[in-house]
């Protein structure tokens, strides 16, 4: 390996075999572990297309040559006022309204999205703050904590996603704060779902915090602060991605509910889960529009799940493989 | 308060240092029966530039020790002096300060060291906690240089600790202990995880350190064998208390304390024409820390033992040999030669 001239023979007798003399940063071994894994990549690609795709929605749409999502022509239904299936013109056909569905799935991405990224943000903030916390310090801290997810966990949660759908439909409410449609949804994602994390978080502090290394940093002068955010976090970052993960297609889901119930995105702004509710009755005669935004949804969760799973790998350096 | 350093005050003191764990993990230990008690009631002092050694079987209270005097643990009584301030309550900003004097090296090389962090950033942990060398390369550079003190190959810099071995991450440990250039390095069974053929290394390792930094060493161990090359004086450890402390001479050659001398017949011997001797193993395990013993907590192990003994508690106090030794009944001459330990079997 080492071109270094003059190097003495007995330097490199001790380095271990595996030694390459090439010094490797973290990010650039992080980078090689994940590059081998062929699907965790494939899956990259498709989440960052699909976040192209939310963010260049209309420019899309307009290189496609096709009508806007909220466009409404009733000239395309047939004539019993059912939607007509796919064309040339509109390749995953139209509702029942004459939109074009594949106007609306690609803007049904940046809804899909929103919900599911920022919702998970903002459960896993909270959740990791407070599990970290309750970890950490144990005592009361811990059991006020454990009593708080007790009385979230028993919140009914789609009975308060109707409650708060109807209060906040026309002003938004808590001062404003709470807008209906996504904010309403993030908001109820929020709340129903932090405790999960708070608790898987909580467990793995609990066994990190009687590690060694934290007794290290303490003895080195290491605040509470720096123990939890820089020796404490870094080893929680494979369990909250994964977790994560799981959770933006599950919050996706969740938005499809509340907008089936009529709390979530409301029409005209498309979204994946609305459009399959709004199917649902009608699937017998217009398949296409469950089949697309369903398509969509699913590739979208498969490939949040297969990277989920490769950067777990990646970022484990006792990866097994 | 602040008055120049005395060069004749120990750097480190202990006086009746006392340690319970309450049952079932609670913040308060309460006096009662129930409480472990891990560290009970110890006194010693350790010179500057001394090597202390502290051995005992396992779960004696020698990590417990090593953490009251690291403040890792706050003290259920007693009072813990760093070069003659009292550290044991010492908060914030001060117990800091006081931390740059004092580090430890751990017992577990796998636990030890974050997983998360390269070596570069492990051993450069104490200098962003403190402030120093803020400068990247500066940094680096202090780093490497560390590596290199403790034999490790400093292009390594951006490795995980799992591409390490048991003895190099334990150097790596060595490197993270030093980097603040402490006073005061105490080391909780820094080889006992080890492989036998890197243990010697390591040691010797820290023998060096000792000597060219000028190192305050506290050794623990749990035989004797380990720290006899490196120590200046030991401390037997027993359920929580010392039993006898004193310089190595006297403790190696002529223990008083039945204990020290079953510990010491149970070194391992290299020569092979010695191996006919009598030995004598220790029977039994350690009684319960949660429930010891009357009297003299030795006195149920104890071939010595007599009424006096479970009824009264030995004091720790010199018995003529050069040691302090907490025992009643001393071992004689011949009661070492019977049980080859002592300098005439050595
Ligand atoms: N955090 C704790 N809570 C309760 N009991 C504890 C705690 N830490 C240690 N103990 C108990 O205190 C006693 C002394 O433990 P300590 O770790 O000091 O022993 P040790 O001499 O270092 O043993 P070893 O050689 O196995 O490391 C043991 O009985 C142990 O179970
Ligand atoms: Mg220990």
């Amino acid at each position: 390996m080492s071109w270094a001239p003059a190097a003495p023979l007995g330097a490199d007798v001790l380095v271990p075999p595996s030694a390459d003399v090439e010094a490797r940063s973290p990010l650039q071994l992080f980078w090689r572990r994940f590059r081998r894994d062929r699907l965790a990549v494939a899956s990259l690609f498709v989440v960052v297309a699909l976040i192209v795709v939310a963010i260049a929605a209309p420019l899309i749409v307009d290189v496609l040559g096709l009508p806007g999502p909220d466009v409404q022509n009733l000239n395309l239904t047939n004539y019993f006022g059912g939607p007509l299936g796919p064309s040339w013109s509109h390749p995953f056909g139209v509702d029942k309204l004459g939109e074009d569905v594949m106007s609306r799935v690609i803007y049904g991405a940046r809804v899909s999205l929103e919900v599911g990224i920022i919702g998970t943000l903002v459960s896993t903030v909270i959740g990791v703050t407070l599990g970290m916390l309750a970890g950490f310090y144990r005592g009361w801290v811990d059991t006020l904590l454990a009593r708080t997810m007790d009385v979230f966990l028993s919140i009914p949660i789609l009975l308060l996603g109707l409650g708060i759908g109807a209060a906040c439909a026309v002003r938004g409410c808590a001062a404003g704060l709470i807008q209906p449609g996504l904010g309403v949804i993030i908001f109820l994602i929020a709340i129903a779902t932090w405790p999960f994390q708070a608790r898987i978080v909580r467990g793995l502090v609990l066994s990190l915090r009687e590690q060694e290394f934290i007794d290290a940093s303490r003895a080195l002068g290491a605040s509470d602060m720096r123990l939890m955010f820089r020796e404490i976090l870094p080893n929680l970052s494979a369990p909250i991605i994964v977790y994560a993960t799981l959770q933006i297609p599950l919050n996706i889901l969740f938005e499809a509910a509340l907008s089936y119930l009529g709390i979530g995105i409301r029409p005209p702004t498309p979204s994946w889960g609305q459009m399959i509710a709004d199917a649902t009755p009608i699937f017998n005669t217009a398949w296409w529009y469950m089949v697309f935004p369903g398509a969509a949804l699913l590739v979208t969760v498969l490939a949040f799940n297969l990277l989920g799973d490769g950067l777990r790998d990646a970022l484990n350096p006792r990866g097994a493989r | 308060m602040s008055a120049a350093v005395d060069t004749d005050t120990p750097l480190v003191e202990v006086r009746d240092l006392v340690k319970h764990f309450a049952p079932g993990g609670g913040l308060i230990a309460p006096r009662n029966a129930g409480a472990v008690r891990a560290v009970d009631g110890i006194s010693f002092a350790i010179g500057r530039g001394e090597t202390l050694g502290l051995v005992g079987e396992s779960g004696c209270g020698k990590s417990t020790t090593a953490r009251l005097l690291m403040r890792l643990l706050d003290a259920t009584s007693g009072q813990i002096f760093f070069e003659g301030q009292d550290i044991t309550r010492l908060k914030g900003p001060r117990l800091k300060a006081i931390r740059r004097q004092a580090q430890m090296i751990f017992q577990d090389p796998y636990s030890s060291l974050n997983p998360r962090k390269t070596v570069g950033s492990i051993i450069a942990e104490p200098f962003a906690i403190h402030g120093l060398h803020r400068d990247r390369g500066e940094r680096k550079r202090e780093v490497q240089q560390l590596m290199e003190t403790v034999g490790l190959n400093p292009e390594h810099y951006n490795r995980y600790p799992h591409e390490f071995s048991g003895g190099q991450r334990q150097r790596i440990g060595v490197a993270r202990a030093l980097a603040l250039r402490p006073k005061l390095l105490i080391a909780d069974e820094p080889v006992s995880a080890l492989d036998v053929s890197i243990q010697a290394q390591v040691l010797n390792l820290l023998r060096n350190l000792q000597r060219s930094l000028g190192l305050t060493v506290v050794l623990i161990a749990h035989d004797l064998s380990v720290v006899r090359h490196m120590c200046d004086r030991v401390a037997v450890m027993y359920l929580g208390k010392i039993v006898e402390i004193g310089p190595n001479e006297p403790l190696y050659g002529s223990p008083c304390h039945p204990y020290t001398g079953a510990l010491l017949s149970a070194v391992p011997v290299p020569d092979p024409s010695l191996h006919g001797r009598p030995r004598r193993l220790l029977g039994g395990d350690p009684p319960s820390p949660a429930n010891p013993p009357s009297g003299c907590s030795f006195h149920t192990r104890c071939p010595k033992a007599a009424e006096l003994c479970s009824a009264q508690e030995p004091m720790l106090e010199p018995k003529g040999s050069g040691t302090d030794v907490a025992c009643h009944y001393p071992l004689s001459g011949e009661e070492r030669e019977a049980m080859g330990v002592g300098s005439s079997a050595i």
